[in-house]
Parts: structure tokens; sequence; C-alpha cells
């Protein structure tokens, strides 16, 4: 039998019942279109928390304070708590640390800020000149600190939207006005882009002053709080891990890893926990789908064994004039992988619209991947071939005598 | 040619042993019309299974064509019926939802012939069988008892088959239908010297043959040349 003759003959048996065809793919139709949907959901949602960590910078390595612990000292003060990075760690990273594009420390805290009658109490960030660079923040009006300002110890600041907005109000002009953060007067140079809430802090509620300022007037320490490292790119962010947390050990003189007061955090890390998360939360939903798939299968199973037997007299006939077990049986596995196989296409539709309908109507983002669409197709086929090698199995397996006999 | 040697069949039921056929010898050569006869239960219906390879003996050798095929597996069992034996039964059995060209053209699907050479054979096979070429595009349950065998005729024929094996081939007809059905037989046999076996239990139909092999009890009680042939007449 050609290919053709194997197309003939399923068009030519699962149109003779086209009720019971359309029923029995409607069970597959439902199940890789819940697959679809669901799984679009769940990589909607890993789509939309990458790209958030994303925002907070690219290829970004964050060095925090650690636990500080004295000699003879039993009491922990807690992670983050310890005044253990200085200004100078930096520079040497800077010079030592040759794979970092930029690097850019921080001081921060939150301060009340008062301007003109109005007050809010927000994050004071302390900075550099590399800092949008590194955390991926534009400028939307005037400009961001120079090095000129960090070497001079300007009384300058760069406002957050947020900020701005609960100081001066919505979208006010604030270039060349002046803000007070702890008693300390500032001049507004310029104001950030609107970057949304990342999960991770909202980074558009803050004020960005020079890094020396803040240690000067707000401070009154050289401590910086975090250590941002752009890498150059994504391939040498261990290594470069690697080489401040050696850095660091050695200027901070300890020798076992363990007990570092600080701590090196890689975005790749947390990108890769959080994809971890949303996968097993995507499995989960499509697992959930699964289960419709694979009654869909059980029907298409029931479908085949019924044929069978309507057909037990055809398969004699078949047999009798020449037909070997394996064209009975790939008849038979034919039709069902056929079945599911247009089921699968229908079913991917099916999916996409109801995708398509849950972000539009519940405002979640959805994302159909083609490998989702692939595999679909894969498990349908698949279905097919394993709910459907059972009864064909039984049609080729039927004596001819009795067959032609069967009333 | 077909050479049956002490052919039994016994079937078994648990330790039981039912003997159908009890030794049956016998040789048809090209070209005979030969008509197998007995009342039901004589083993005629398990002959015929044997002489259509869908089943083997339980002893003896059936030689057709010079190949051996009584201890042929079911797969080349089913290569035997598909180049060498064509079928038609007293049920007809066609496809009821498919044309007749689709019908006759079946044996030629699994046979893998070349689709532009399957439809020159099936139109000769449809003409060789009598059905008038307007009923070649119906369906097959719209035609009447007689087309219907005529179809079935045809698709015995399209394979170009050694011999013709048909199952009491009249016992659905009424017996004018019968007669035609029986004619197009004798003249597939003379004119185109095709091998046909007949089955049946009526004396009356036997006598179309030129030969008729009289069995029962599993075994031949007679096998005689048919001097008193009756001949159908048929005027297209």
């Amino acid at each position: 039998m050609t290919t053709t003759d194997f197309f003939e003959e399923t068009y030519a048996s699962l149109t003779v019942n086209k009720v019971r065809t359309g029923l029995t793919m409607l069970g597959i139709v439902i199940g890789i279109g819940s697959v679809i949907a669901m799984v679009s959901v769940g990589q909607g949602a890993q789509q939309s928390i990458e790209s958030s960590i994303q925002s907070i910078g690219s290829n970004l390595i964050v060095i925090t304070p650690g636990v500080q612990r004295g000699q003879g000292f039993q009491i922990s003060s807690g992670r983050g708590s310890a005044q253990t990075l200085k200004q100078e760690d930096a520079d040497a990273i800077v010079k030592e640390v040759s794979l970092a594009r930029a690097v850019a420390p921080e001081i921060s805290r939150r301060y009340q800020v008062t301007a003109r009658g109005t007050n809010t109490n927000t994050q004071v960030v302390g900075t550099v000149e590399v800092y949008p660079l590194v955390r991926n923040l534009e400028v939307a009006e005037g400009s961001f600190l120079t090095d000129n300002h960090i070497r001079t110890l300007a009384r300058v600041a760069v406002l957050g939207p947020t900020t701005r907005d609960d100081l001066f109000g919505v979208n006010a002009d604030v270039i060349g006005q002046s803000i007070r953060i702890n008693k300390v007067d500032f001049k507004i140079i310029g104001v950030t882009k609107a970057k949304g809430g990342s999960g991770f802090g909202n980074q558009d509620d803050m004020i960005f002053v020079p890094l020396s300022t803040a240690q000067r007037f707000l401070a009154g320490n050289t401590y910086v709080t975090t250590i941002s490292i752009q890498a150059q790119d994504q391939q040498s962010m261990s290594s470069i891990q690697q080489q401040v947390t050696d850095l660091l050990l050695g200027r901070h003189r300890i020798q076992d890893p363990q007990l570092a007061d600080f701590s090196v955090l890689n975005q790749t890390d947390i990108v890769a926990t959080a994809s971890s998360i949303t996968n097993t939360f995507t499995m989960l939903l499509g697992a959930i789908a699964g289960i419709s798939l694979i009654v869909g299968g059980i029907g298409i199973m029931n479908m085949m064994l019924t044929t069978v037997t309507e057909r037990t007299r055809e398969i004699g006939l078949r047999k009798a004039i020449g037909a070997k077990k394996r064209d009975i049986s790939l008849q038979f596995l034919a039709e069902s992988v056929a079945l599911t196989f247009l089921g699968g296409v229908l079913g991917v539709f099916l999916g996409w619209c109801i995708a398509f309908l849950i972000s539009q109507l519940a405002g979640i983002i959805t994302q159909i991947s083609s490998g989702s669409v692939m595999l679909a197709f894969g498990v349908s086929a698949a279905i097919g071939i394993l709910f459907g090698y059972y009864p064909a199995r039984r049609a080729a397996g039927l004596n001819p005598i009795e067959a032609l006999r069967y009333e | 040619m077909i050479q049956c040697k002490e052919i039994t069949k016994s079937y078994y039921n648990g330790d039981v042993e039912t003997p159908v056929l009890k030794g049956i010898s016998f040789q048809i050569e090209k070209g005979e019309f030969v008509a197998i006869m007995g009342p039901s239960g004589s083993g005629k219906s398990t002959l015929m299974h044997i002489l259509g390879a869908l089943d083997t003996p339980t002893s003896g050798n059936y030689i057709l064509d010079h190949h051996d095929v009584s201890m042929l597996s079911d797969d080349e069992l089913a290569d035997i019926r598909r180049t060498k034996i064509g079928f038609v039964f007293q049920s007809f059995n066609l496809l009821s939802r498919a044309s007749v060209l689709r019908n006759v053209m079946l044996p030629l699907v699994y046979a893998d012939i070349p689709k532009h050479e399957r439809v020159i054979s099936v139109h000769h096979a449809l003409r060789a069988a009598g059905l008038s070429e307007d009923r070649w595009h119906h369906l097959s349950n719209q035609l009447s008892g007689g087309q219907i065998q005529r179809v079935a005729i045809a698709r015995a024929l399209v394979n170009k088959p050694t011999i013709i094996l048909a199952d009491e081939p009249t016992g659905n007809l009424d017996t004018k239908t019968g007669e035609v059905v029986l004619g197009t037989f004798q003249e597939l046999n003379i004119k185109d010297h095709h091998t046909i076996i007949l089955i049946t239990h009526e004396p009356y139909v036997a006598e179309h043959a030129d030969r008729i092999i009289h069995i029962q009890d599993g075994m031949i009680l007679e096998d005689k040349r048919n001097h008193q042939k009756r001949i159908v007449h048929l005027n297209q």
C-alpha cells in the first residue's frame, strides 16, 4: 500500500461516521487545547518574571555585606548588617577585576525628604556616574551624577519619577529646585525614566546623590552598602564572581570562605532560580491539562475498538484478498493517528484562542512557544499510536475465516 | 494447476479431535470449471478455505502452481491469496460505502500496483464481469444483488488469479439472477480460460460446471465429468 492509499482509506473510513469521529476528536482537541493554554500561562509568567529581573540590570553581580563576626564575638548581628564593604574595596575591584565593565558602589538608606512643605520617606542612594549603565537606568530629564560631582562633594540629586510626583506633583518641572535630605539641601539636576515596579523594590521611588556627598553629609562614614558590577558578557560572570570573592577575602584577611563578611550574588543565579520555580509551575499546569489529554486518548481507543468490531467482516475480506497483518494494523493505526493529529491541530488553535482570551480578559501575560506547539503535535501523534496500537493489533490478529463469517 | 494430495483437516476442541477432511486427493488443470458439491457439514467449506489459502491442512499437500502451500505462515498465505486467488462470496462482502471502482481496485491496492495500471485492470475486469459502464461510479449499496455479485466477480478477476473460488455465489440471489451469475462464470471460463472452482450444495448449480466433485463426510464420494452441462446464454 502506498501512502496515498493509506490516506484514502483513512479518509474514507473516518468520514463514514462523521459525528462519532468529531466527538472522539473533541476529546483530543480539548486535551491539547488545555495543555497549550495552561503552558502558555506558565511561560507568560516565566517571561514576565525574567524580564523584571533583567530590568534591574544586565549581566549584574551584586556584592552585599555579610555577617560580621569579630574574634571573640559570639553574637551574630545578622546578614547584611556588617559594615565591611568600603569605598576602597570598590576601587580595588575596578583596578584588579579586568572583566568587569563597570563597577558602581552605592550607599543607601531611607531618609525623610522635604521639599516646599511636602515630605516623604524614601530611599536615598549615594552612587557614582556609571550606576545608570550597571542598573539599566535611564535619565528622562536633566542629567545624571558625574565624576565631577563626586570629586567636589556636590550637593546635587537625581529623583526617581515616583519621588518627584510625591514631592512636587505629577510630572512637575523640578530641575533646579531644591530638596532637603536629613537637613542638607540638594539641588535637583535630573529625573530618571519610569521603569515600573519590578517586584524587587520600586526603582522609581529613589533619590540619587553623589556617593562622596552621601558618605560625608548623610551617613558620616565611608562604608558602602552594595557594590554592583556589570560583567562584559554572560560568560565572564562566574569568573568575575570568583575573582571578586578571592579579592575581597584577601583584602578582608579572611582565610575560610565560609566566614566571608560579604556575599556575592550573580544575576544569572537569580534568573535560574526564578526560572526553575516558574518551570515547575508550568509543568504542574501542563500535567493537570495532560490528564484531559489521556482521557481523550482513551476515547480514541474506545472508538477504535468499536470500529474494529463493527468492521470485522471488512477486515476478513481485506485479508481474503491478500492484505497482510501489517497492512491491517497500519490502516487502523493510521486512522487513530489521523484522529489525534487532526485533533492536535484543532487543539493548538483552541489553545491559542484560550490563551488570547486569558490575556485579554484576565490581563495575564501568555506566551505560546513553538516548542509547546511542536510538543503538542508530538504528544497527540504519540497518543494516536499508543491508544491505537491495541485495537490495530486486534484487527490484524483476526482470523480471516472467522472474520468473514462474523454477523 | 491445483494438486491436492491426501489432505486431512481436523479441529481440536481441547483434547477432542474432530476430523473434517479425511484424505482428499484430486487435481484440477488450468482452464477447468469444477463444482465442489456436498451437503452442509460435508467439509466442503473447510476444503474451500484450504484451496483458497485461508487455512492450511493438518496433513497432506496442497500444491498450487507447483508451489507447496500447505505449510506457509499467515503472511505467506496472504501473498498467495493476493497473487493467485480470487474470491467470490455468498454474501458478496463489498465495502458498502465505497464506489464500485474502489471495491474492484482493493486487491490491487494491497498488491502495490501503480495507480494508472490499476484503472486499466479495473475497467478490464468490470467489462469481463459484464457490469454495464453506467454503474461503475455508483456506491455498491445502490446496486441490485446481481450487479453486486458482478462487482464481486470483477474484484476476484482484477489481480489475474490462477483460480477463482466461488463460495455459494448464487446463495443470496433469486434463480434468475443466479443463472446470470453462473452464465458469467461460464463465459469467463470459455472465453478467457479462467480456472473456476464453484462450491455449492445445490446439484442444480453444480450442473453448470464441466466437472463435479461430490464430497460427503470429509471424503470424495464421486469425481465425474458433467455430461449434462447446463449452458446459460447471456444476451447482453
